[in-house]
């Protein structure tokens, strides 16, 4: 399925950046921040902001970093931008490293996308022969490289200061906040990341202005988003839609039927009955970094919940408590729940234990590893129960 | 600024953690993963604490102040979640505490305690699922760890040994050597500083007390004990009391009662330490500057045996370096099974030397190869203050009820420069205390014998004393500034090495603990250990040094007649076999099989 929009367009290589160059770094700041471009992972953190905090943090070394560790369950929309138009990316890394001062950039890319490491190379060596990156790229006194590094496998990495700690060859685990990679990164120098889609958007925004972007979307979730529809559908694929599209519009588009439950966000995300189809796709009411996994009537919730809970128990790093000893206790539900002996005093404790952990895990792992039980449990009681 | 705790005003500093100033207004956070020698891990989850406007809760360990900030400490969901985290813990935490080393000393018990912990959210792991990994100085048992990281910091930034890590993920994840090998495979330096820091009885020493309670049991075997200077200031822990209280008679009383034989003091070998390496220093200073021998100066010390397996896996191209003297306990070994043997007409094969150690490492040292100068195991067993206190407490013996009792001779008789031998710095101060006196003829030039340059807890400390007036024999050495330098901590020692290995250092003799605090925070002291509790033995140690009548080894009169009987003088072909050794060029860590 063919995408609609701007994000997967390509674009006319160094229009952005030498329009950056012609505006001051302070300036451009302002355009993202005016535009309400929000972090494209998950999270949501406005980009504007984070470009200003990083580019106020004095230090002479700076980095900015791709994270192309797409490893949510369900999102392949940043495989697609880096087959398809990874100079895109490239030129938004470079706009930000003008912005905030930095020299090096660096591509987290996934272990399992070593595959595209090689086309990832070559767009880069182009983009150096036309001097958009390099030295002194396009005549300005501005240098700037970007290097690719490959991940190990672990879905932690995504998490941002796990990223971090695996890029500096440790183990990749959390790190505590703050200090926030803006002010001590890589290395314990401001770093700013961000996902793949979020720097596609930039060059956009710096040749088309806010106001163009605020255009699409919704108030809070100005833009569009790429989503990754899998599943239960005729037509899987990414898909760029508008902040706000409702659910049953999506699955319209994706030509599903029979839909009995969505995914949204994937393994962390929530699970919705069709009673919730109205709701939008937003950060105003669901938000998510591009998983959308549809099942259809012939689907168990019991089976949606089992496969979630044991990629946790797989992905839990297992630094800090609840996240390490929470997550057996959901596995071991879903197999009383699928033999009928669940109690409701377990239910009860199993809820305790998921507050305990969105409380007070160390990371977003663990603050969201059991979205999916919980929300399956409150949404499909009576299949799960009866 | 000004931060509100609970409704309460309270000053902060930039750079303050929640916890700090909690602590400064005296608010109680409870920790788990948190010890005050170590950098911050928020892993535990325990201290967390609500903050207006976070949305989740917040680890006051880590979690910097900041101006206006609202904390509430003590919220039903802050109780709630860390009654939980406690639980969580207690539910993959294998055994009953009964069984435990630290069923009397554990901080996760307590805390369950604290937060009325009845019963758990689903049933417990009942079954072993790691085994048991024991070394001649420490046990690991992976079953009651409890993840908190704290050994792991201790090895790497306080001891920079990088023996374990955390190795694998969720709920498997675990405390282990690299590619699982085991700690003897491993660059371990037995130093048990992991122990001193371990909440729970994931880590503690391997076990010597049941062989020492058959060996007093049996009429055969003549069993004598020697106590190390740091022992003395730190056993009241175990019965109570304050740190920093000085037990030595009563110590001396209790070990009686348990049995032994003849109650030493390591101590008396500390001081002839002294005459030793002292004589060893003045040959490789002649040796160096006369004879223009490279590769022998700066000459370190080589008591502990921590830092003695450190060099060797570490700088195995310095061991030249190192004192050729034994450690205090590897001299009194076979000074027991020889010359105090024929002595008292003891046949040296029924005899049985006990030795009570600050120390893990010293375990592992007893049982080196080359340590059988008697022809015998020079010692037979090592015990930890921790396992002495045991012992007195399986007899009924409670320190605080026991008499003052004296020492028994010869090997009990010492000085005060052998009693510091217990806090950094020690040594070095009792070996120029004797050094100076040997070349000069005269006292060394500090006020009441006390050289505080190299005394207080800095890691690195420095110093420099100008030799003038020498005697004759001594000429070349006349105008001579001696730079010394101590270290604790095997960081500091790095720090230190690091600088003879690249020819940046001018010192002449260095003294390396591998302890933090030297032996009186040694891996086999009293648990828990923190700056404040090291810094109380500490005092301890040099009131002890203040209040013997002899402070300076080569006047120990029972040292002068070791000399006179038996070994002749200093460094003699006796004292050479006896009392001299040599070291081993390790690896980092054995070839994965």
């Amino acid at each position: 399925m063919p995408a609609t929009g701007f994000v997967l367009e390509r674009i006319k290589q160094g229009e952005a950046l030498k329009k950056a160059f012609e505006i001051n770094r302070a300036e451009i700041t302002d355009i993202i921040k005016d535009s309400g471009l929000k972090g494209r992972g998950g999270a949501g953190f406005p980009t504007g902001l984070k470009m200003y905090l990083c580019g106020a943090a004095a230090d002479t070394i700076k980095y900015v970093i791709c994270n192309a560790d797409e490893g949510e369950p369900g999102t392949f929309k940043d495989r697609v931008i880096l087959e398809t138009i990874p100079e895109k990316v490239f030129e938004g890394m470079a706009i930000t490293a003008y912005v905030i001062g930095a020299k090096e950039g660096i591509v987290y890319l996934r272990g399992e996308y070593e595959y595209l490491k090689a086309g990832l190379e070559n767009t880069l060596d182009g983009m150096r022969k036309n001097n958009l990156l390099g030295k002194k790229i396009l005549g300005s006194n501005f240098d700037f490289d970007i290097r690719i590094s490959l991940g190990a496998g672990a879905y932690v990495c995504g998490e941002e200061t796990a990223l971090i700690e695996s890029l500096e060859g440790k183990r990749g685990e959390a790190k505590n906040k703050p200090p926030f990679p803006v002010s001590s990164g890589l290395f314990c120098h401001p770093t700013l990341v961000s996902n793949v889609e979020t720097f596609c958007n930039i060059p956009h925004i710096v040749t088309r202005g806010a106001q163009w972007f605020k255009n699409m979307g919704s108030e809070k979730s100005t833009g569009t988003k790429l989503i990754s529809v899998s599943g239960d559908v005729k037509k899987p694929g990414v898909y760029e839609i508008s902040f706000g599209m409702k659910v049953k519009d999506l699955l319209k588009l994706a030509e599903a039927e029979n839909t009995k439950a969505v995914d949204i966000g994937g393994a962390s995300g929530i699970v919705i009955p069709e009673s919730q189809f109205d709701r939008e796709i937003s950060f105003e009411d669901i938000p998510t970094g591009g998983s959308v996994i549809v099942f259809d009537k012939t689907r168990k919730m019991v089976d949606i919940m089992e496969n979630f809970m044991e990629f946790f128990l797989d992905e839990s790093c297992g630094q800090c408590t609840p996240c390490r000893e929470g997550t057996r206790y959901f596995v071991d539900a879903v197999e009383k729940i699928k033999d009928g002996k669940i109690t409701e005093r377990e239910i009860k404790n199993l809820r305790d234990i998921s507050s305990c952990m969105k409380l007070t895990s160390k990371c977003g792992l663990g603050q969201s590893s059991t979205n999916a039980f919980i929300s399956i449990l409150d949404n499909f009681k009576e299949e799960l129960l009866s | 600024m000004d931060i509100h705790i609970n409704g309460k005003k309270c000053k902060a500093v930039q750079g303050e953690t929640i916890l700090e100033v909690a602590g400064k207004n005296g608010i109680r956070i409870p920790t788990l993963c948190y010890h005050s020698d170590l950098c911050l891990a928020g892993n535990c989850r325990i201290c967390v604490v609500d903050v207006d406007g976070a949305r989740t809760l917040q680890t006051a360990c880590t979690a910097m102040a900041s101006n206006g900030m609202k904390i509430w400490t003590n919220t039903p969901r802050v109780i709630k979640a860390r009654k939980m985290n406690i639980q969580l813990l207690l539910g993959s935490h294998f055994g009953e505490c009964y069984t435990c080393p630290r069923n009397n000393n554990c901080e996760l018990l307590k805390l369950a305690e604290e937060y009325g912990i009845e019963e758990l959210p689903f049933p417990k792991k009942g079954k072993r699922t790691r085994e048991l990994e024991i070394t001649p100085s420490l046990t690991r048992d992976p079953d009651k760890c409890i993840m908190c990281g704290r050994c792991v910091r201790t090895c790497e930034e306080l001891q920079g040994v990088h023996a374990v890590k955390p190795v694998g993920r969720s709920n498997d994840v675990h405390i282990d050597t690299f590619f699982g090998q085991g700690l003897m495979h491993t660059s371990c330096t037995m130093c048990g500083q992991c122990i001193n820091r371990c909440p729970t009885g994931a880590l503690y020493e391997t076990s010597c007390v049941q062989p020492v309670w058959d060996a007093l049991a049996d009429p055969d075997k003549y069993v004598v004990v020697q106590t190390a200077p740091a022992v003395r200031a730190a056993l009241g822990e175990e019965f109570g009391m304050e740190p920093g209280t000085r037990v030595t008679g009563q110590m001396v009383a209790g070990l009686r009662k348990l049995g032994f034989n003849k109650v030493f003091d390591t101590q008396f070998t500390a001081d002839l330490t002294i005459m030793e390496e002292g004589t060893e220093f003045i040959t490789r200073l002649k040796r160096t500057l006369v004879d223009k021998e490279k590769g022998l100066l700066p000459m370190t010390t080589s008591c502990s045996p921590g830092w003695i397996k450190y060099i060797e896996h570490f700088y195995p191209d310095l061991l030249t370096h190192v004192s050729t003297c034994k450690s205090p306990q590897q001299m009194f070994g076979p000074l027991a099974k020889t010359y105090f043997a024929e002595k008292e007409g003891i046949n040296p094969s029924k005899m049985i030397t006990v030795s009570i150690m600050p120390c893990v490492a010293k375990k592992y040292e007893a049982e080196r190869p080359e340590m059988n100068a008697s022809g015998y195991k020079d010692v037979d067993y090592v015990l930890t203050t921790r396992e002495l206190a045991k012992m007195m407490k399986m007899a009924g013996l409670d320190l605080k009820d026991m008499p003052i009792e004296e020492y028994d001779n010869p090997f009990g008789i010492s000085t005060g420069a052998a009693v510091i031998f217990g806090a950094t710095g020690g040594v070095m101060e009792a070996a120029l205390r004797t050094v100076y006196e040997i070349v000069t003829g005269r006292e060394v030039p500090f006020k009441n014998l006390e050289i505080t340059p190299v005394r207080g807890m800095e890691d690195v400390k420095e110093a420099g004393i100008t030799i003038e007036g020498v005697k004759e024999e001594y000429k070349f050495l006349e105008g001579a500034k001696v730079k010394v330098a101590v270290a604790h901590s095997l960081s500091a020692a790095k720090k230190v090495m690091d600088k003879v290995r690249s020819g940046e250092a001018e010192y002449h003799f260095i003294e390396i603990m591998a302890c933090p605090g030297g032996c009186l925070g040694g891996g086999g002291q009293p648990v828990p250990t923190s700056p404040e509790i090291r810094k109380a033995r500490a005092r301890a140690i040099y009131q002890e040094d203040e209040a013997m009548t002899i402070r300076k080894s080569h006047e120990n009169p029972a040292i002068k007649k070791l000399y006179e009987d038996f070994l002749e003088k200093p460094n003699s072909h006796k004292a050479h076999e006896l009392l001299h050794t040599h070291y081993l060029k390790r690896k980092r860590f054995d070839k994965v099989k």
